[in-house]
């Protein structure tokens, strides 16, 4: 409290501040570790249909996600988000599964598109109507495909919520 | 070179074998039996005049309702020489869906027959890898066929509902819930 | 002791995909190797199968468009045009020769969009990633025309049956110009970072090689085709559309390797970007939309709001589609980024088409993907993958 009111404390954000010198960072655990993951979305890089080139172009030098902390990883065990960019048959459906069973917690789903969301204008005897329906989606981006703004926008929306998560580091619920 | 004389060329020499001849916005189609889609393959390859030397496609149609012969198995052959096409129409019955490969002629016609195989169910003798392509390997059905729901069948395929019950299994480990 | 030798002598199988960065999407290999050497290779795809054609089957000529936008999704101009020649070839109708032309232009455009995502990946697959940032940056310019022209990037529907859905804007015609006047200087920008490049000639030059004989009996098509020394495009030798009034050269390789079909594709984009300076300056006035086209294409909408014939007109053509089809089958091929498209549509009388069977160029090069990976060494399968160009939405349909 009396910390407060020293003029070197730094607020990064609401909630953190940093006593420059000291190498002091004063939050609360929840707020610390949101923060931090907030900062640094890793999402899989996992394209299946359309909206994977969309999803591509948003990584690319015109939109360029890297200044929003997210960098592309190749491989589910580095990663703590998925972006389900297209349509999932029924067929891809297991492997979808395999590969968010593989990622570490704290693990996040977008679904990306019509088709994730939906299944869209696809009602037929090979597509899973709506990717939701075998995962637990955070973030729904609708569109069809979605512009690349539309998924920094889920992206945002997606920090928003990390945000206002509690105990998620705690293993005690 | 024109579309229908390539037809008549076919009829000239396998004059048994051909049953009908039909044009259509400048493309000519030869209904030929199944018994003979092999040697007439092999001889517009490997004839030098016609030299149908490029396979475009190979698909099938299905006619529910006609009687004998609800299948047909289409083939499209194109010239890069002689820049011209043919189509080459094959019916097939019901209770006897076997036609002779044309892949060891044309190695492209491998997938397409198997999309075949896996789309109508038409199977293809002496294919050499006739697996489905498309579809899971133990699915039930052939998904083009007119009588098949567009929607899919009541029963769900048995990997899709494995995943289901393995998500509703796994939900409680999820931390939100 | 015998039996430890033999354990450690069996070939390897590898799995590559369905989840994989460079396999373009949903594709997946099985590869048997031999210390580095692969010795069989079997793709598996239909892990992307949407059942366009079964889908199609129940809906109207009209409404079937925009399934085919969703499958060759980076080139979804050339494919809506493949379709709506199919379509017209059906009914026998044409487009105005105004409407030829934009739709030449566009196609054209398409090609350099989806060529630019192919040298964008495969470079990057290959480990250069400059390439990537730089292409994407034009793409990002014709991504924008396309947006000022019909108001989506991506999947446009643009093409109508019988023409296109709204004339081009002098704004849309400017930018595409001034495009068409930077543009071969950044293809000559994308050379100088790996035309020459020691690295980039190591791993394309003789790698995945394939002879002109073998390349048509396996039935490949386009740039992949045409790098084996083939001169086959469906653009010189049937001409639709406005391509036999435009002048454009066909680029061919000599040793259907991965270099030379990665030079016929950059080629293609100079081409390309001749064809459509020739169009802008071509242009004619007239109509977009062929006399006959209205049985096929929907009233504007604020037409229908306000005029009772015009709102019938919509509903029959949205519940039953025209009624004039005639009984019949056609083939149309067209020349697609990728290789040869093939539209099959049989027809039996009603409004919608009985049977439409997309003959795709990817599915096609997928099936040849072993017969250039085998015998060739494992990091060869990704020069490989990319050199076939497959997109695998159309691949799987």
């Amino acid at each position: 409290m009396i910390l407060d009111k020293l003029p070197s404390v730094v607020e990064l954000e609401e909630g953190i501040k940093v006593i420059p010198g000291a190498s002091t960072i004063i939050a609360t655990v929840d707020k610390l570790i949101n923060w931090g993951r907030a900062s640094s979305i890793w999402p899989v890089t996992f394209g299946l249909a359309c909206c994977a080139i969309e999803m591509m172009t948003t990584g690319s030098s015109h939109y360029d996600l890297d200044r929003l902390g997210i960098i592309f990883r190749g491989s589910p065990r580095q990663a703590d988000c998925m972006i389900v960019a297209g349509t999932v048959t029924k067929k891809m459906a297991p492997v979808v599964r395999k590969i968010y069973d593989q990622m570490p917690e704290p693990r996040y789903v977008m679904a990306m598109g019509s088709c994730a969301c939906t299944g869209n204008v696809y009602r037929s005897y090979s597509v899973v109507q709506g990717c939701d329906s075998f995962l637990p989606v955070d973030v729904y981006i609708p569109g069809c495909p979605p512009r690349p703004e539309a998924l920094l926008g889920g992206f945002v929306k997606l920090q928003e919520k990390m945000m206002k998560e509690s105990w998620r580091w705690s293993p005690i619920r | 070179m024109e579309p229908h004389s390539v037809a008549e060329r076919i009829r000239e020499y396998f004059p048994e074998e051909v049953l009908s001849i039909e044009d259509f916005r400048d493309e000519t189609t030869v209904t030929v039996k199944k018994e003979s889609i092999y040697n007439i393959c092999k001889f517009l390859k490997e004839s030098s005049f016609l030299s149908m030397d490029f396979l475009r496609d190979v698909t099938a149609l299905d006619w529910l309702g006609r009687k004998s012969l609800r299948y047909e198995v289409i083939y499209h052959i194109y010239s890069i020489k002689n820049e011209c096409m043919i189509r080459l129409k094959v019916p097939v019955s019901d209770d006897d869906l076997y036609v002779d490969s044309v892949s060891t002629i044309w190695k492209g016609a491998n997938w397409h027959e198997r999309e075949c195989y896996d789309m109508f169910g038409i199977v293809f003798s002496s294919h050499p890898d006739l697996r489905r392509i498309l579809m899971p390997e133990d699915w039930e059905g052939y998904p083009l066929r007119k009588d098949y729901p567009a929607e899919g069948p009541q029963e769900e395929w048995r990997g899709f509902k494995e995943v289901l019950k393995k998500a509703e299994e796994y939900a409680k480990y999820e931390w939100n819930r | 002791m015998e039996q430890i030798k033999e354990r450690h002598e069996r070939e390897l199988v590898l799995n590559l995909g369905p989840q994989h960065p460079s396999t373009h999407g949903v594709l997946r290999l099985k590869i048997e190797v031999e210390g580095e050497t692969v010795i069989k290779c079997t793709p598996y795809v239909g892990y992307l199968h949407r059942g366009t054609e079964k889908l199609a089957e129940g809906m109207t000529y009209l409404q079937a468009l925009p399934l085919t936008d969703r499958l060759d999704y980076v080139s979804s101009m050339t494919n809506n045009i493949g379709y709506c020649l199919a379509v017209e070839k059906l009914f026998g109708i044409e487009a105005p020769i105004r409407a030829k032309y934009i739709r030449t232009m566009i196609a054209e455009m398409t090609r350099i969009s989806s060529h630019l995502l192919w040298l964008g990946t495969h470079a990057l697959d290959l480990g250069a990633m400059t390439v990537f940032l730089y292409a994407f940056r034009e793409r990002e310019w014709i991504l924008d025309l396309f947006e000022t022209l019909c108001g989506a990037r991506l999947t446009v529907s643009y093409p109508r049956i019988g023409g296109v859905r709204n004339d081009v804007s002098q704004e849309f015609i400017d930018s595409l110009y001034e495009f068409t006047n930077i543009f071969p200087s950044k293809v000559g920008e994308y050379e100088t970072l790996i035309d020459k490049n020691r690295i980039w000639l190591m791993r394309t030059k003789g790698v995945g090689v394939i002879s002109a004989e073998e390349a048509i009996n396996w039935s490949l098509s386009g740039a992949t085709l045409r790098g084996c020394g083939v001169n086959y495009d469906i653009r010189k030798k049937h001409p639709y559309d406005a391509y036999d009034l435009v002048e454009f050269d066909v680029p061919i390789g000599l040793n259907g390797d991965v270099y030379d079909r990665y030079l016929c594709r950059m080629e293609e984009l100079r081409q390309s970007n001749r064809i459509i300076r020739q169009c802008i300056e071509k242009l004619p006035k007239g109509a977009i939309l062929a006399p006959d086209a209205p049985k096929f294409t929907l009233p504007p909408k604020d037409k229908v709001l306000d005029n009772m014939e015009t709102l019938i007109h919509h509903f029959t053509l949205i519940t039953k589609g025209p009624m004039t089809a005639p009984k019949g089958e056609v083939y149309c091929c067209t020349e697609v980024p990728k290789g040869e498209l093939g539209f099959y549509m049989v027809s039996d009388g009603t409004g919608k088409p009985y049977r439409m069977r997309i003959r795709s160029p990817s599915f096609v090069h997928v099936s040849a993907l072993p017969a250039l990976c085998e015998g060739g060494m494992i990091a060869d399968v990704i020069a490989n993958i990319g050199t076939i160009d497959v997109v695998l939405g159309e691949c799987d349909r």
